[in-house]
């Protein structure tokens, strides 16, 4: 059954959407939450495991302090209130993933609260988005399901329990209802879980593979009608985990929200599954009375008590947040904001710090990587840095030209060979016998031919019409196959004919 | 006349994931109320201002280093599995479909 | 009975280290005494007689106890150097999980099941070298107060076959009242030591919360469950408390603080003047109305005898012990219902599928707790269901969690002014069998009213016998209770009282014990009937 959703123009024009987000963010810990089981991916299904992960009878929990200290670092970079006291919590419900048949969590003491940071999209517009609280939790085993059709969970005769991602560390953060983002509420929603996924990364306390589960967002939507300000029900659309689907799946439920206050009915509160195939949600379960969690302090952990001590030092220990490192580099590196905003957008601004660190300057770094490296990155659907090309290449590049070895055209051919695998730069232009033409000699001859058959030209050039002289370099390049000085060639003519340059 | 109906106590079992029968749930209420009613008394007994206690001896940060240590093999962990199948655990269907 | 049997696990040790016996020679006698009392489930011969017995044991671990025995006895006759009580077999409560015997909690849950680890006290058992005899019974997941909620039949009293042992360690105190073990390793969450040890006329710790580790002890009710060491004489009880106590980096509520000295203690109260100038504090709620006039006429004996031994009596009061019952029913019966979720049939034991509709996983879980739970566990997972749900828990938990914080200060108030406190351990003397499981289920709860307050304040307390209730000829327990951390004056106080006593009867309390032999005899021709 598909739901009937009205355009987004047509929605925006009703309503006012009020957003929210739960994002789960795997930590990059080499154990578990709660026991020493290796927290790794992709191995042989329930090895990773200990009786702690399994919840065989009689174990207990032991909590893994770097994951508290990851929590923490997180806490500090969204801006949060770490807690002087914050206890684990077990909450209940039933599940095969779930070893326990209870998560162990955090309910009413998070280890962070009341932070909130900046989101800028992609014309520069910036919203504040408000942190409720950042809390600690385990993650669950990995469901299988057989006889289906394509693995669905619908129509499985069975299903199959991997409990190796049992127990990894998870922390979830939640926002406050996000009011007034409008139409732009979908590029928010991308924009957020992005900037979710680089702090997390930058603090290195996670993978932040979006497609291996390591950032997973759950998106609730609402619409309030507009000029109202009661919030609307609301769904809550599970497990989105690409930035592109986090920003349809907005968008959709936006639209289906609408078409269904638009028949006059009422939205259900529900969770959503996200379906990318279909660009679409489909009901998942309607919150009920089952959803009884029976949060209570959890027996077999104790506090974990922070103090100002602790705090400080893990706040030292943090990395430049990526948006004030971003403000940096843009002026350090005096780009102009659209300048800026394509290297961030094209993924290139680590690259290019890390170019210029080398001792490349600032232009010459944006050129090579938004220009012939970028170029054929996309031609070979690789990202930029797996194209082959690296600082060096490019530092490398740059002396070659400015030495006057090489001219640019031939540097973008170098370029080439090197992403082809030849060897660094001056090697392949000393194999390939690339170095620029510089001795006047032949270079005299070669001006003296074209001269001679273009003596017309020649004419005009004594006449004064300088600019002319562009045909005779043009013949000269041809002739030398492009490895001439075009400058040099330039004044060489300009002195043969006694002009002025 | 039991203050705690059956159908509080199917609400429970069906929280609790235990399958009852009606004589299993009605003989249950009556149960619970007893006991129910014998213990409700603490509610009366303690105030606001009186902190609660969840750890009869108080600790605090108690830490394990991030160190991998002993692991299960796939075989010990599927030895008192009910059910299994290429190396893991076989459940049946999750959704009631029909 | 065979004369080993009766000596105390101090005797055995000291014999094994004189040469004057072996490990073996010890183990099969009590191997021996097992098959020859325990009846069911043991031996084929005894089975296909149809005959009963104790019922102590769900597992009789012969094997591997004798390869043990043998082992020990080979390195001390190559002078390796030992451990103290290597040698000296040990019975395990089927709570404790144990590699290659089974564990069942006494569950149907768990028939059969097979732990892949060892619990901690299990490992320093074996580093002890300390043959395990068996695993003992026990209300299922040890919820109950009588042993007669096992999966597997009842344990009855060595006293009276007709009695509980009470529970719900009650197979692990039947055995040592059996001498079907020198020594025992029980669970105590809200007395379930402490009450099996009175009414078999043994003795049971429950040590200061924290100060061993839970981990690999199957959880009933996580902030409450503490292993209690158990024994025929507090020096033994000592002697093993202190070969299982101790800092475990698994357990997160586990103690840093060092083991005591128990042992040391035991002799140190036992020895001319050693309860001089203790301040005993009698627990006003817990010593009059409502307890069984054979129980307090022994109770006011022991005191005299302290009193005369030159401890100071003083009377103190816990207020808030009449909300404990409640309190601990409400916090025990929602850390169940959590801590029993785990059993669904997906990971291990049993799995049931629904005698009818369709089979889903969810189906399937419910039927299995179904038919995995008793009566008595259904109960305590609904109760705590219900005191944990949404509307509930601020009424229930949450109020339970302020009574334990009001009794806690009860005790840190009574210990201004005692060293150690004193009442009867339980208010009656062992029950009949059936007597508690029909009807209202608050008559058993209410027997644990003396046990459950230091459950819920977390500090030590121990039960030692203090004679026989005249009208009904059965042991009663004295139950002394230490502040947290200083479990060494309980092993104090409780050796001067037990030296006291055991003077007074003109031996160990067992020896007015009626022969078990004939009692099962006699049992069995009058079941017969």
């Amino acid at each position: 059954m598909t739901d009937d959703i009205l355009s987004f123009e047509e929605a925006m024009e009703k309503y006012d959407p009020v957003l929210g987000f739960e994002v789960h963010v795997e930590l990059n810990t080499a154990t578990k939450m709660f026991d020493a089981a290796p927290n790794a991916f992709g191995d042989e299904a329930n090895t990773n495991i200990t009786p702690v992960s399994l919840g065989l009878p009689g174990v207990l929990p032991v909590v893994n302090g770097k994951a508290v200290e990851s929590a923490i670092k997180l806490g500090l970079a969204l801006g949060c209130d770490i807690a002087p006291v914050s206890h684990f919590a077990r909450k209940n419900y039933f599940y095969p993933d779930t070893p326990k048949n209870f998560q162990t969590s955090q309910f009413d003491e998070p280890i962070a609260e009341n932070g909130s940071i900046d989101i800028e999209l992609e014309d520069g517009t910036v919203f504040t988005i408000d942190i409720e609280r950042a809390h600690m939790e385990e993650d669950a085993g990995k469901l299988t399901h057989k006889g289906g059709a394509a693995g669905r969970i619908q129509g499985a005769d069975f299903s199959l329990v991997d409990y190796n991602r049992s127990g990894v560390p998870l922390i979830e953060i939640v926002t406050r209802p996000i009011v007034g983002a409008g139409e732009r509420s979908p590029e928010l929603a991308r924009a957020y879980v992005a900037a979710i996924r680089e702090i997390v990364k930058n603090l290195g306390i996670s993978d932040a593979r979006m497609e291996r589960g390591n950032v997973r967002c759950d998106a609730n939507v609402s619409l309030m009608p507009k000029g109202t300000t009661e919030f609307g029900t609301r769904s809550e659309t599970k497990n989105v985990n690409s930035l592109r689907s986090v920003e349809r799946a907005v968008r959709y439920e936006i639209q289906r929200h609408a078409a269904v206050l638009d028949a006059g009915e009422k939205v259900v509160q529900e969770t959503r599954h996200w379906h990318e195939d279909t660009r679409s949600t489909t009901s998942g379960r309607p919150k009920s009375d089952a959803d009884d969690y029976r949060y209570f302090p959890e027996p077999d952990l104790v506090p974990v008590v922070t103090d100002a001590e602790w705090i400080e030092r893990l706040r030292a220990e943090l990395p430049e947040p990526p948006a004030e490192r971003r403000r940096r580099l843009k002026a350090d590196w005096g780009f102009s904001d659209e300048e800026f905003r394509d290297v961030v957008n094209a993924g290139a601004m680590d690259v290019i710090e890390e170019t210029i660190a080398a001792g490349a300057p600032a232009a010459v770094a944006r050129k090579w990587w938004m220009g012939e490296i970028a170029r054929i990155a996309k031609e070979r659907e690789v990202e930029l840095t797996d194209t082959g090309a690296t600082a060096q290449t490019v530092l490398e590049l740059n002396k070659l030209i400015e030495a006057k070895k090489i001219n640019d055209k031939i540097a973008r051919q170098v370029l080439g060979f090197v992403i082809d695998g030849e060897g660094e730069p001056a090697e392949i232009v000393e194999k390939r016998g690339l170095a620029v033409v510089s001795d006047d000699g032949a270079l005299t001859t070669a001006i003296d031919e074209a001269l001679a058959a273009m003596p017309d030209v020649a004419d005009k050039i004594r006449a004064g019409k300088v600019q002319a002289a562009g045909a005779i370099v043009g013949q000269v390049m041809k002739a030398t196959r492009g490895q001439a000085d075009a400058g040099r060639v330039r004044e060489l003519i300009l002195e043969k004919l006694g002009v002025e340059g | 006349m039991s203050a705690i109906t059956s159908e509080q106590v199917a609400h429970l079992a069906m929280l609790a994931h235990i399958e009852m029968t009606e004589e299993e749930l009605a003989s249950m209420a009556a149960e619970l109320d007893v006991i129910v009613d014998s213990v409700k008394s603490v509610s009366d007994a303690v105030s606001a201002d009186i902190p609660a206690t969840s750890h009869p001896i108080p600790l605090q940060n108690v830490f394990r280093e991030d160190v991998v240590g002993e692991t299960l093999t796939a075989e010990e962990a599927l030895s008192g599995a009910p059910d299994a199948e290429d190396g893991k655990f076989k459940v049946p269907a999750i959704l009631d479909e029909d | 009975m065979n004369n080993m049997l009766t000596l105390t696990a101090a005797e055995i040790a000291e014999k094994l280290t004189a040469g004057e016996l072996t490990s073996v020679e010890v183990t099969q006698a009590f191997i021996d005494r097992i098959i020859a009392t325990d009846g069911e489930a043991l031996d084929a011969d005894n089975r296909a007689a149809g005959k009963n017995g104790v019922n102590a044991y769900l597992h009789l671990n012969a094997e591997e106890a004798l390869a043990v025995a043998k082992s020990v006895d080979e390195d001390r006759a190559a002078g390796k150097e030992l451990p103290a009580l290597a040698g000296v077999p040990i019975a395990v409560k089927d709570l404790i999980v144990t590699k290659g015997q089974p564990t069942t909690a006494a569950s149907r849950m768990l028939e059969g099941w097979m732990s892949p680890y060892d619990g901690t006290v299990t490992q320093k058992v074996r580093e002890a070298r300390m043959p395990m005899l068996g695993k003992t019974n026990l209300d299922e997941f040890a919820m109950g107060s009588t042993t007669e909620h096992s999966a597997f039949g009842v344990t009855r009293n060595p006293w009276s076959l007709d009695r509980t042992p009470g529970g719900s360690s009650g197979g692990t105190l039947a055995a040592l009242a059996a001498f079907q073990a020198p020594l025992a390793l029980g669970t105590d969450t809200g007395g379930s030591v402490r009450q099996p040890a009175a009414f078999t006329g043994t003795v049971g710790m429950k040590p200061t919360y924290g100060s061993i580790s839970r981990y690999g002890v199957i959880a009933m009710a996580s902030s409450l469950d503490q292993v209690g060491p158990c024994a025929r004489t507090v020096l033994d009880t000592a002697l093993l408390h202190e070969v299982i106590a101790g800092h475990d980096p698994k357990d997160s509520t586990s103690l840093q603080t060092p083991v005591g000295s128990f042992a040391d203690a035991a002799r140190a109260g036992a020895a001319e003047g050693g309860l001089q100038g203790l301040r005993v504090g009698v627990i006003k709620e817990l010593s009059g109305e409502g307890f069984q006039p054979g129980v307090l006429a022994r109770f006011n004996e022991s005191l005299e005898l302290l009193k005369s031994a030159g401890a100071e009596i003083v009377e103190v009061s816990l207020p808030s012990v009449k909300e404990a019952i409640g309190a601990y029913y409400l916090i025990m019966s929602s850390e169940v219902s959590s801590n029993l979720a785990k059993y669904d049939g997906v990971r291990f034991g049993l799995r049931k599928l629904p005698e009818e509709g369709n089979v889903t996983i969810e189906r399937v879980m419910g039927a299995s707790r179904a038919a995995g739970f008793g009566a008595e566990a259904k109960r305590r997972i609904i109760l705590g269901t219900y005191a944990l749900s949404a509307g509930y828990y601020d009424a229930y938990y949450g109020s339970a969690q302020k009574v334990r914080t009001l009794i806690q200060r009860d005790y840190a108030k009574a210990f201004e002014v005692a060293d150690v406190l004193v009442s009867p351990t339980a208010p009656t003397t062992a029950y009949k069998l059936g007597e508690k499981t029909k009807g209202d289920p608050m008559a058993m709860y209410m027997g644990d009213i003396a046990t459950v307050p230091t459950n819920l304040a977390g500090v030590p307390s121990i039960s030692l016998p203090g004679g026989l209730a005249d009208e009904d000829g059965l042991p009663v327990g004295i139950q002394f209770t230490a502040p947290a951390h200083e479990d060494e004056r309980l092993y104090r106080a409780g050796a001067g009282l037990e030296a006291l006593l055991t003077e007074k009867w003109g031996g160990p309390l067992h020896q007015q014990m009626p022969d078990l032999e004939t009692l099962i005899r006699d049992f069995n021709f009058e079941g017969a009937k």
